[in-house]
């Protein structure tokens, strides 16, 4: 029966999905649907070889740690936080937007700033809520935990959809190594270039989304009690918790 | 054919030439991380450690000039560390202190993105002006951008400094810096053993064959679809690519360039709604202290859903009409 032939991605599915070791559910996948198969041992070790040398162009990135760990120490971070804060009366929504536009084009050049952890937590989201507040909204528990949210989320949506128009990025690697296994030449600068007005789109859209999320909880707030011009009072009951 | 008959041939090209040298250059960065971690007293994997990226690098350096049989049994080699466990890192005595990197910023301020957009910049001229692989033209960015970041502060960044903070690099980002790869050969061995057939006989068994515009749907929402399930975009596109692309979409004619990237980014989609992509959806949860686990997955699933659409409609308009 043919359909045995599948079992190798039947384990890539459950390997990933039960958060097997990801290697060793890769090297379980191609031996078992190597010996299903019927190829002989020697036939599977040259087609490992071979795809291995084929495919080294992969491993890009180790030459670009060069350069990355050394920035970070040479503080790349400060001087992104500080372009960032010329950035002034915005609403959180279009601060959110402000860092997409600013992801986006860092991603497109190979350059992070330290994701969630390093730079989204310490930098874009004390900007974005003080931002709001300044405007004069007090925000509620709930507005605080959604712009957490938004933030996150316009971190992932820039730095996927920037990270491709990188060439050289390793997913843009991996479909030229895929599109090469089945015959088709593929180049890296036009796999790049098609995804320009992904990135716009994707950018833009979010923003729009966002601001829209961002106003809708800001007047939900002023509903809720504190009005506009309780700023004061507000702010204060934030810095005595 | 020998190194000295490769260096001289006239048949292969220069790009290729200077991609060996770019790959023995990757090796050496290797190499120089099995040493530095074998003789790591705080690494209590130091032996595992250093066989993985030893191996590793060798055959960065040495896997085009040996029988690829003997090139695969170096990569099953390679593989056993990180399966058993047996890579990890030790004590961090490197890690840049916030006080040198704002000593750093001190000095620099935003000079710093000069060196830092030196290697999109040159890969994009060696792309645009030479038919020189884009890669030879990211690795002479970082060589440039290290030579500025070295002339801006001679003392503080020797090479020294360079050295120590790739292996830093690869100690943090660990055996899974091999996925990609992995999952390249993966693809070449379902390929090899057929498995692309299969898939395809038993989707044509319910979508008519021949139809490029549902080709291009099932295989955009599979991508999307199929990255949930896995949570990994990068595992989803060999198998999709091999099953549906080539025989709904690539055999009908569409343009592979085209249907390839925005096939990658439909399964980016797909990442963005999903809770299996942990790294990326959950962590961030707890980073950021929210009371909602999916709080984050919450706010992305409009534009992950618009954004799926928009390629969708993208690939039918670049290819179909």
């Amino acid at each position: 029966m043919e359909l045995v032939k599948l079992l190798g991605i039947l384990i890539v599915i459950i390997g990933f999905a039960l958060k097997w070791d990801s290697i060793l559910t890769i090297m379980l996948a191609a031996v078992v649907t190597a010996v299903i198969a019927g190829m002989d041992p020697i036939l599977f070790l040259q087609t490992l070889g071979k795809s291995f040398v084929s495919n080294r162009n992969m491993l890009i990135s180790v030459v670009i740690f060069l350069l990355t760990g050394t920035l970070e120490r040479n503080g790349l971070k400060d001087a992104a936080k500080s372009l960032m804060e010329r950035m002034k009366n915005a609403s959180a929504g279009l601060i959110l937007g402000v860092y997409g536009i600013f992801r986006v084009i860092f991603a497109a050049f190979n350059v992070s700033f330290g994701g969630v952890a390093g730079f989204v937590k310490p930098v874009v989201l004390p900007m974005a809520e003080a931002a709001d507040e300044a405007a004069g909204h007090s925000l509620s528990a709930k507005h605080h935990d959604e712009l957490k949210g938004m933030a996150a989320g316009m971190e992932n949506v820039a730095w996927f959809f920037g990270q491709v128009l990188f060439v050289g990025t390793s997913g843009m690697l991996l479909v030229q190594g895929t599109m090469s296994d089945l015959g088709y030449t593929v180049a890296l600068p036009q796999l790049a270039a098609i995804q320009i007005p992904v990135a716009i789109v994707a950018v833009a859209v979010t923003t729009i989304y966002y601001f829209l999320l961002d106003r809708k909880l800001c007047r939900h707030d002023d509903l809720k009690g504190f009005p506009k011009g309780a700023v004061a009072e507000g702010s204060t009951a934030k810095e005595a918790k | 054919m020998s190194i000295l008959e490769f260096i001289q041939s006239s048949n292969i090209t220069l790009s290729e030439k200077l991609l060996e040298i770019v790959y023995v250059i990757i090796g050496l960065v290797c190499i120089y991380a099995a040493m530095r971690n074998l003789r790591d007293q705080t690494n209590e994997k130091r032996i595992g450690t250093a066989i993985f990226w030893g191996v590793l690098g060798l055959l960065f350096i040495i896997g085009r000039w040996i029988p690829s049989e003997v090139a695969g049994g170096l990569v099953i080699v390679m593989v056993l560390p990180p399966i058993f466990k047996q890579v990890g890192a030790g004590k961090d005595t490197m890690k840049p202190s916030e006080h040198e990197m704002h000593e750093g910023f001190q000095a620099l301020g935003s000079r710093i993105f000069i060196p830092a957009f030196s290697i999109g910049v040159v890969a994009l001229l060696f792309a645009l002006f030479t038919s020189i692989s884009s890669l030879v033209g990211i690795t002479v960015g970082v060589f440039i951008g290290m030579i500025i970041l070295a002339m801006m502060r001679p003392k503080a960044n020797g090479p020294r400094v360079f050295l120590e903070d790739s292996r830093r690099m690869l100690d943090i980002v660990g055996p899974l810096v091999m996925l990609p790869t992995l999952l390249a050969i993966l693809g070449a061995t379902f390929t090899a053993a057929g498995v692309g057939d299969v898939i395809s006989d038993l989707v044509g068994a319910v979508i008519p064959q021949g139809n490029l515009v549902i080709g291009i749907v099932v295989y955009c929402v599979g991508m999307a679809l199929f990255t949930m399930i896995m949570g990994n975009a990068f595992a989803a596109i060999t198998v999709m690519t091999v099953g549906i692309g080539a025989p709904f979409v690539l055999s009908l004619g569409a343009d592979p360039t085209i249907v390839g990237s925005l096939a990658l980014t439909c399964g980016y989609c797909g990442t963005l709604m999903t809770p299996m992509a942990a790294n990326f959806n959950i962590v961030p949860v707890a980073i950021l202290e929210m009371d909602d686990e999916y709080g984050v997955i919450k706010k992305q699933i409009v534009p992950a859903l618009i954004m799926l659409a928009f390629q969708i409609a993208l690939m039918i308009s670049l290819v179909v009409l």
